[in-house]
């Protein structure tokens, strides 16, 4: 789910130790991704090939890309950052805020998206709508695209800056590079191939990690001793003083839990986000391109112990963590086990893993910009019907363009740091209404071509009202940011819902035989391709997946209930 | 409806599959088991080596567990894993659609 905004700044005394050997594991991956670059751009031909990898990628690699490009460091840091602060609740962002959201992509969408053969998002919503509709949401999608990729490049240099000491802007300057110079050459394929190693990488640093943090507190029943001593019980459970009038750290209530983040924004963020969505749709069959976020269904349920272990550590073992007094931020969480317990090694792949998390949190969001801007908007409202190599051409040159934006907007964050969190919140409700205008018009076959512009116009300006004034002017109480912005997203998704009903009541609905494949209970032309031989395999079948993970979700819950 | 709806279904599906037969990705991508194999049997040598012969002040650092020795044994096993995987099932021709 979308990772808390907090500002990225850690404390100084966390430089690490690094030598020679960690430089070398550094070094190594740098080359090995421009080699991906370089090797992945013989495979681009046409403009498919530079911004869905040619449709033809197999389901475990779209799968891993699929987690990874959320797995980005501002999320890695920022759930540490979010244990350490509200404990055990960081559960929720992945076993209700991520897991059904994933499987009802994988299960009910994606035979629309990828059946209807859509590029992207957007485009959907100019099958289904029209074309205001889909201006709106790629001009929306492309800027918020942008303003998140230097978001990424901004925390890349304060972390960089505290834990090895380069100056920021050599930070910035280099990582902006590679991650030019990869899309550039290979487009999606070759970001979609690095966000795969970056997945293992940081795999091999957290596991390390979370394993000598746990034997550093005296294991599991040592942690829950020392956080239930200094935070109470409830620290340590997932429902623990969620009762509705109760008051928790996480200033929210089960019901906003469950509606707010649960349902409104992780589907927002997982079924909408083209930047998530593009790496289902790269995949080489229907049955793929299902099995994507139901692939990394898996993984994500078990993530969350590996970033929620050392925020809790760290909230374990200094006292007030976070806190003013104690010197350390909550995002420091990571950085200072990192610099308590990794032997020179070990930290280099710890080093690598954090930074190829932040190259690949940009990377997903520009390979995901320069698609949409390409198709979207330049190709369909600008520079109409030119031939396939001239969209290829400007997908690289708007690939710089873009990256040149990012980098430029991570030197704005780094002079207006309290502006960017403000931009940030206020792009974070743009899902929301994305979502309202999708489950609408895939369910409901009255919903007029007109409704999707004023649904998405109307839930967009509600949460950012309900967000920006009736709670930060203090209209209504609300005790937590978080808090906040589940309510704010349950408001917008009504107030989407509302007007979406009013318009298409007084609008014409959309003739029958062009709803074919966009509603849900109608199919596409394409959906009718014969599945491919050995996907009927079980373990290939996308609904035993998708229960699978719900279950095991639930059954995860267990434990941290009662 | 005051306009008439321009884009459709069929102009997206005409298009697509049009550019997905003339698309070059799966003919001429690498397999990329290869470089995970490769990249993790490599973190996997060096950081072994550092696990073995690990000096006290490093051991105390990491609770006693000499972290590099299994860490670095671990990707060397994940690297060997995609190398295996990728001979058994090596990478099968592209599929003309």
């Amino acid at each position: 789910m979308q990772t808390p905004t907090k500002g990225a700044y850690l404390a100084a005394e966390l430089r690490l130790p690094t030598n020679w050997v960690d430089y070398t594991i550094l070094g190594i991956y740098f080359v090995v991704v421009l080699g991906i670059g370089f090797a992945a751009r013989r495979s681009v031909k046409t403009s498919l090939d530079f911004f869905l990898s040619g449709r033809s990628l197999p389901a475990w690699i779209t799968g891993l890309a699929f987690i990874s490009a959320n797995l980005a460091a501002t999320e890695i840091l920022g759930m540490a950052a979010n244990s350490a602060q509200y404990g055990a609740y960081t559960v929720h962002w992945y076993w209700i805020g991520a897991i059904p959201a994933m499987v009802f992509l994988g299960l009910v969408m994606m035979p629309f998206y990828y059946g209807s053969k859509v590029r992207s998002v957007p485009e959907m919503l100019l099958l289904r709508f029209d074309k205001w509709a889909h201006l709106l949401s790629s001009a929306l999608f492309a800027f918020a695209a942008i303003l998140i990729a230097g978001v990424n490049l901004y925390a890349l240099a304060i972390v960089v800056e505290a834990l090895l000491g380069w100056p920021q802007w050599v930070a910035i300057v280099v990582a902006g590079a590679f991650v030019l110079a990869y899309i550039t050459l290979g487009g999606l394929s070759s970001a979609i191939y690095n966000e795969v190693l970056q997945f293992f990488v940081i795999l091999a640093a957290l596991i390390p990690l979370s394993v000598l943090g746990l034997k550093k507190v005296g294991g599991w029943d040592g942690l829950t001793d020392r956080l239930t001593a200094e935070h109470g019980a409830n620290f340590t459970t997932a429902w623990g003083g969620t009762g509705i009038g109760s008051a928790n750290p996480l200033g929210a209530n089960w019901l906003t839990i469950v509606l707010g983040l649960g349902f409104v924004l992780s589907f927002g963020y997982w079924t909408t986000n083209f930047a998530e969505v593009q790496r289902a749709l790269s995949a080489k069959n229907l049955s793929a391109a299902q099995r994507t976020p139901l692939i990394a269904a898996f993984p994500k349920i078990f993530i969350v112990f590996l970033v929620m272990i050392p925020g809790l550590t760290a909230a374990a073992l200094i006292p007030g963590f976070g806190t003013s007094d104690s010197g350390y931020q909550y995002n420091d969480a990571i950085p200072y086990l990192m610099e308590q317990l990794l032997p020179n090694g070990v930290l280099g792949i710890a080093v690598t893993g954090l930074l190829a998390a932040f190259m690949a949190g940009m990377a997903a969001n520009v390979s995901s910009f320069n698609t949409v801007f390409t198709n979207d908007i330049w190709g369909r409202y600008v520079e109409k019907g030119r031939d396939d190599e001239y969209y290829v051409r400007f997908g690289r040159l708007i690939t710089v363009i873009g990256v040149c934006a990012s980098v430029g907007t991570a030197f704005l964050a780094s002079s207006f740091s309290n502006i960017m969190s403000y931009l940030q919140t206020l792009f974070s409700f743009f899902n929301v209404p994305m979502f309202v205008v999708f489950i609408v018009g895939m369910f409901w076959k009255r919903a007029s071509v007109k409704s999707g512009f004023w649904g998405l116009l109307a839930g967009t300006v509600a949460a950012m009202v309900n967000y920006f004034w009736i709670y930060q002017q203090g209209i209504i109480d609300i005790p937590s940011d978080q808090g906040a912005n589940f309510v704010s997203a349950i408001v917008g998704f009504v107030a989407g819902a509302v007007v979406m009903v009013a318009v298409s009541l007084f609008t014409a609905p959309k003739p029958a035989e062009e709803l074919q494949g966009l509603v849900y209970g109608t199919t596409s032309p394409g959906m009718s391709e014969p599945p491919a031989a050995g996907d009927d395999a079980w373990y290939r079948r996308p609904a035993l997946l998708g229960w699978g993970a719900i279950v095991l979700a639930a059954a995860c819950y267990i434990p941290f209930s009662f | 409806m005051s306009e008439p709806h321009g884009y459709s279904e069929h102009d997206v599906q005409r298009e697509v599959t049009e550019l997905q037969s003339k698309s070059a990705t799966a003919a001429r991508i690498f397999d990329l088991r290869r470089i995970i194999g490769g990249l993790f049997v490599l973190y996997g040598i060096i950081v072994t080596i550092a696990g073995i012969n690990p000096s006290d002040s490093s051991l105390d650092k990491s609770e006693g567990i000499n972290i590099n020795l299994w860490t670095g044994l671990g990707m060397l096993l994940l690297g060997i894993f995609f190398l295996v995987w990728l001979k058994l099932r090596p990478t099968p021709p592209p599929v003309r659609r």
